[in-house]
């Protein structure tokens, strides 16, 4: 049976095809964060509920805006748009921007001004609990992104009000668009410190589907939770992997077909579930 | 009638409309005092959010809330929460069309004593230049009332500039007004003051004044800054032929800009913009200040004489 990890390749391989054709995007950060968009969207998260729009569906937030690509094809793929309109990727005048926004069904706000997504998701935390809702707010934010300063001011208030109505994911593939995270910005010891604001934090493998799954439905009563993936920048190519500069490379021809090839042969390389 | 500061009127016009509707929500930055919004915070704890002094986070959270259904009011100092968030503002409330209104108090030179960390002579044009979010600047209490009833019932971005003092009532209680349109609040065919916020009432000394010389000063309340009334622009350029503008804000991108720009590609009539200048602006309680930057009614009054070419 296909796992979640195939799933995950497969759509690896769809972003591939999107960055190739656009000429542009963000390939690195989109392939580090595959598998914890397909825990969210094809385990954690009622997405037929999100797809009815009900009131209280499941909150997903793409702090990181700079992977749309990535959402993109899990979106089209779980339904939520025609899988065509990925061609669309970064054309001129398309919804389907480098950057969400809520032109595209499923996107519940434009994000990628880097820093903004954990405060939107404390507001529709304390939204969500306040109404008496069920829904549970998620929100995926890069490791580069931790520099911003008003991501430690959210991390504060959520610890204050006590959301345990919402996760926080960090992609930590431990690279951001100048080199390694440590040497720009140290960010270690990134559990502890959202610990010390008034988090449960846990950390897993961000490739281990099943180690993904189980952090993303931790819940901790009167505190929000912070889920550390450590991931590889690029995963699922030899050729791009733990290279900063594959950020926002668009591979040539020839890497085209080396990343596809390495991506279909580590699919392969899977075990089925 | 009892001089009201704009910020007490705002505060106690929302708790108001609050009680009668729990989607309406109230954030703070530290800042209920200077709001005066703590008897909000007090009677409705369900409706209001204390986000600590972190205007970045405050706006973003109200952006969220609003997401999910909320009418987010967030209020602090205008020269914190236009400035350190103007991001947010552009992002999470403009572009992603929140429902969240900024509330800036103590805008202009409201806090002059305090120096220049603390005045906001830039959120006029700042707000201004963001797509989809509208912008107003209340004259007195009874407008800031107005705007507050008309802001708990629109659902969209917009900004509310107002400023810390008791300020003087331009309008009666049964005022009426209409969002996008300019309010006529002298009329008069010689020259047309055009103003905003407390420089209405300025405009309306300097009216008077120029009354005595034998000078028909039209007055116009442009308290809807965006949506703007171009016509009325238009029209006071062909019926009166000369505008003056009046504003507590910096001369660059503020009312007087907007209106000259309007003169310029409509029907070109002579046009002078007071306001402050372009330059570090000078200590000072806001009425001296007003005095120094030429923003009295003499001043006013002199400075239109001056434009009709009989000035001293
Ligand atoms: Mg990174």
């Amino acid at each position: 049976m296909e796992t979640l990890e195939h799933i995950a390749f497969d759509r690896r391989l769809d972003v591939l095809d999107m960055v190739y054709r656009a000429r542009t995007g963000h390939i690195g950060g989109s392939m580090s964060c595959m598998d914890i968009l397909c825990a969210l969207y094809y385990r954690v998260m009622d997405t037929e509920k999100i797809k009815r729009g009900e009131a209280d569906r499941d909150r997903f937030l793409l702090s990181k805006g700079h992977c749309a690509e990535a959402l993109y094809a899990v979106l089209a793929d779980r339904g939520f748009f025609p899988r065509e309109r990925l061609l669309s990727y970064a054309r001129f005048d398309t919804a389907l921007a480098e950057h969400p926004t809520r032109k595209i069904p499923g996107v519940e706000a434009a994000t990628g001004a880097l820093g903004h997504g954990l405060s939107l998701a404390v507001g529709m935390a304390a939204a969500a609990r306040r109404d008496g809702s069920p829904a549970h707010i998620y929100v995926l934010m890069g490791d580069g992104e931790q520099d911003e300063g008003s991501v430690w001011e959210a991390a504060m208030a959520a610890g204050k009000y006590g959301l345990e109505n919402l996760t926080a994911i960090v992609d930590r593939n431990r690279l951001q668009i100048s080199g390694n995270t440590e040497q720009v910005m140290p960010l270690s010891p990134l559990a502890a410190r959202y610990r010390d604001f008034g988090w449960e934090a846990v950390e897993c493998s961000g490739h281990n589907s099943e180690e993904l799954v189980r952090a993303l439905r931790l819940r901790s009563p009167q505190k929000p939770v912070a889920v550390i993936a450590n991931t590889v920048k690029g995963y699922g190519s030899e050729l791009m992997e733990n290279k900063a500069e594959w950020h926002h490379l668009v591979p040539d021809e020839e890497q085209y077909a080396c990343i596809r090839a390495q991506l279909e042969q580590r699919r392969g390389a899977v075990s089925r579930g | 009638m009892a001089k009201v500061s704009c910020r007490k009127a705002f505060s106690s016009e929302l708790l108001a409309q609050a009680r009668q509707n729990p989607q309406i929500w109230a954030m703070a930055t530290d800042s209920r005092g200077s709001v005066t919004i703590g008897d909000f915070f007090k009677e409705l704890p369900n409706q209001s959010l204390e986000l600590g002094i972190a205007e970045q986070n405050a706006v973003a959270v109200a952006a969220g809330a609003a997401l999910m259904g909320k009418n987010v009011f967030v209020a602090g100092p205008s020269c914190f929460l236009t400035a350190r968030a103007y991001e947010q503002i552009k992002v999470d409330v403009a572009y992603n069309h929140t429902n969240v209104k900024i509330v800036g108090v103590s805008a202009g030179v409201s806090y002059g004593p305090l120096g220049c960390t603390h005045t906001s002579l830039h959120d006029i044009a700042g707000m201004r230049a963001l797509p989809g979010l509208s912008v107003f600047v209340p004259a007195d209490a009874v407008q800031t009332r107005f705007l507050t009833r008309w802001l708990t019932g629109y659902e969209g971005p917009a900004f509310l500039r107002m400023g810390r003092g008791d300020v003087e009532s331009v309008y009666g209680e049964e005022e009426t007004f209409q969002v996008g349109r300019a309010k006529l609040a002298r009329q008069g065919s010689d020259v047309t003051l055009a103003a905003c916020g407390e420089c209405v009432w300025q405009a309306l000394q300097a009216a008077e004044l120029l009354a005595q010389r034998g000078v028909s000063a039209r007055v116009l309340d442009f308290f809807s800054i965006k949506p703007f009334d171009e016509e009325a622009v238009i029209r006071a350029a062909e019926e009166t032929g000369a505008i003056l503008t009046v504003e507590e804000h910096s001369v660059c991108g503020g009312l007087g800009e907007q209106v000259a720009r309007t003169v310029v590609e409509n029907r070109p009539v002579p046009v002078k913009i007071l306001g402050f200048p372009d330059s570090e602006c000078r200590v000072g309680a806001s009425a001296d200040l007003f005095r120094a930057y030429g923003l009295t009614g003499e001043a006013i009054a002199d400075q239109a004489l001056r434009l009709l070419g009989k000035g001293r």
